[in-house]
């Protein structure tokens, strides 16, 4: 039977809006209207900064371009929901330092577990919180047997990597009998955890979970803070340049994945599951 | 007032006037240009804020303390061992081979290797063997890093000193009859010494900077406690707060050194 005229056409203008829209995401985001054109460094390339080395659970292997990885997941899926390709994102190292330091940046985002703070953001701009992660102490060998409780764990001898705001919580909410001793990085703690120079760490619980069961042998999480109760919860995120013009669109894409279930669903897949692990009284 | 003397202060007057006019327009270049810059205001604003020195100062001060603390107990040693390593580098007995072998063995691997790779190895290394607390902190295997690195530079020093008290005056002490060994601890010790002590001094201003080092393995000195400030205020002036600091103490004790060097020099001459 053929088709009358008017109900053919009827059927091709039914798939005008489905090409166009095949059109715009075919496109790289050159595509003019499309949110984060123009808008990154590298017209058509988002430039995500990491960490040297990139720590797991957060990136697999140091190999972020391999998307595996709870923020190397992360990064590609806001890129595509932004529509940019994944072969156009482009992966860069940087310091903390680097992060902060006035000037022009080399990245459009970074992502190293950056916890959102008001005094940072004074500095440099945050996306939406892609994660919110609770404080988890970690133990060493000596003490595996530490009870969770405050009364208990303020008198273990603590550590804490000196650039995170595992410092503050430290101070404020633990406060340790002795004075805490601070590190550089992640693998200094652990080393000083290994050579009994501290009985415990706090980590946020991701990389907590990590050290135990992979860095540090006979050491043991006991217990972890609430991530919601507490006055001042530790939320990563994505870290900008101050007046970033790319925010807005960063957002609007945290904001899509995490109403699509998509954000959960990363998190599920490389974060571990965390209820096994006791909250601290 | 000879004409020479006239014309000796003319000069003197118009050189300070030229010196100081000088230093002027540089210091009134710097203070209109720099502003200047584009980024000048972002740089003011995370490297020298107000509000976060004031915040930060008084915490910075404390953590300086530890840096006195583990100063104040590592020079001691480093002289005493480094003055050992001097003598066994200096032994003249063939029988004390080893002795030599074993100073200079000490010299060129302390010497040869960054003061924080031994503070890492050190510092982690040795206590990661087992001993128990508080036998394993890292303050006092930090602090040995600190001591093997320094005195092998201050046994280099003292045995230049050793070396520049002539050789007649060791002969003449051994014709005297005294034995070796007072020769070097009454005859030339005494001198070598004195002459290396400006030297010295610089080896302690170093020391006095390169403490920090040990906040790599725990110790929460100055340096550190600059960085706890900076991420979390993502601001950089507390480590131009600490930087104070270090210069409140260290140009002291430079303009001392550069005083006893002067000293030193005129009594010889």
């Amino acid at each position: 039977m053929i088709e009358s005229l008017p109900k053919r056409i009827l059927t091709m203008l039914k798939f005008v809006p489905i090409t166009c829209a095949l059109a715009f995401m075919s496109t790289s985001a050159f595509a003019a209207g499309h949110c984060a054109a123009g808008k990154t460094l590298t017209d058509g390339k988002f430039t995500v900064a990491t960490g040297n080395p990139a720590y797991y659970p957060w990136v697999l292997d140091d190999a972020p371009e391999s998307g595996q990885g709870f923020e190397a997941a992360v990064a590609y899926a806001v890129a595509e929901e932004m529509g940019i390709a994944a072969a156009d994102v482009v992966w860069v190292r940087s310091s903390f330092d680097e992060a902060i330091q006035p000037g022009a940046k080399n990245f459009d985002v970074n992502m190293q577990q950056y916890s959102i703070t008001a005094e940072r953001d004074q500095v440099v701009d945050f996306s939406a919180p892609y994660y919110t992660a609770p404080m988890a102490v970690l133990v060493g060998p000596g003490a595996v047997d530490t009870a969770p409780t405050m009364a208990a764990i303020k008198d273990l001898k603590w550590g804490a990597v000196g650039t995170t705001t595992a410092v503050p919580k430290l101070y404020s909410v633990i406060q340790p009998g002795s004075d805490p001793l601070l590190y550089g990085d992640t693998a200094d703690v652990s080393a000083a955890i290994s050579a009994n120079q501290i009985d415990a760490a706090l980590f946020d619980l991701p990389t907590a979970l990590f050290l135990s069961a992979v860095m540090i042998e006979g050491s043991k999480v006991i217990g972890q803070f609430s991530a919601d109760s507490s006055e001042n919860p530790d939320q990563f995120g994505m870290l900008m340049e101050e007046g970033s013009v790319l925010k807005a669109c960063i957002d609007d894409a945290l904001a899509a994945l995490t109403e699509s279930g998509a954000l959960a669903a990363i998190e599920a897949q490389w974060l571990q599951d965390s209820t096994g692990v006791p909250l601290i009284k | 007032m000879t004409r020479r003397e006239k014309y000796d202060a003319a000069q003197r007057r118009r050189s300070l006037v030229i010196a100081a006019s000088s230093t002027a327009l540089v210091i009134l270049a710097l203070i209109i240009l720099v502003p200047m810059a584009p980024g000048w205001e972002k740089v003011q604003s995370s490297f020298f804020n107000r509000a976060v020195l004031a915040k930060s100062f008084p915490k910075l001060l404390d953590a300086f303390l530890v840096n006195v603390m583990i100063f104040a107990w590592s020079a001691p040693l480093i002289g005493l061992l480094g003055l050992l390593i001097a003598l066994a580098r200096d032994a003249k007995s063939p029988a004390l081979f080893p002795l030599r072998l074993f100073g200079a063995a000490f010299t060129d691997i302390f010497r040869g290797v960054p003061v924080i790779l031994t503070v890492y190895l050190i510092g982690f290394g040795i206590p990661g063997l087992g001993l128990p607390r508080p036998w394993n902190s890292p303050y006092i295997w930090g602090s040995l890093a600190l001591i093997l690195t320094y005195s092998a530079y201050v046994a280099e020093i003292f045995r230049s000193g050793i070396d520049s008290v002539h050789h007649s005056q060791r002969a003449a002490a051994l014709s005297l009859g005294l034995s070796e060994r007072q020769v070097m601890r009454d005859v030339v010790l005494p001198q070598a010494v004195r002459n290396v002590v400006p030297s010295q001094m610089n080896m302690l201003i170093a020391l006095q900077k390169d403490v920090s080092l040990l906040s790599f393995i725990g110790p929460v000195e100055i340096f550190r406690q600059a960085g706890v400030f900076k991420s979390l205020l993502a601001n950089f002036t507390p480590y131009v707060g600490a930087a104070l600091i270090f210069l409140a103490v260290t140009i002291p004790a430079t303009r001392y050194a550069d005083y006893l060097m002067a000293k030193q020099k005129r009594e010889r001459r």
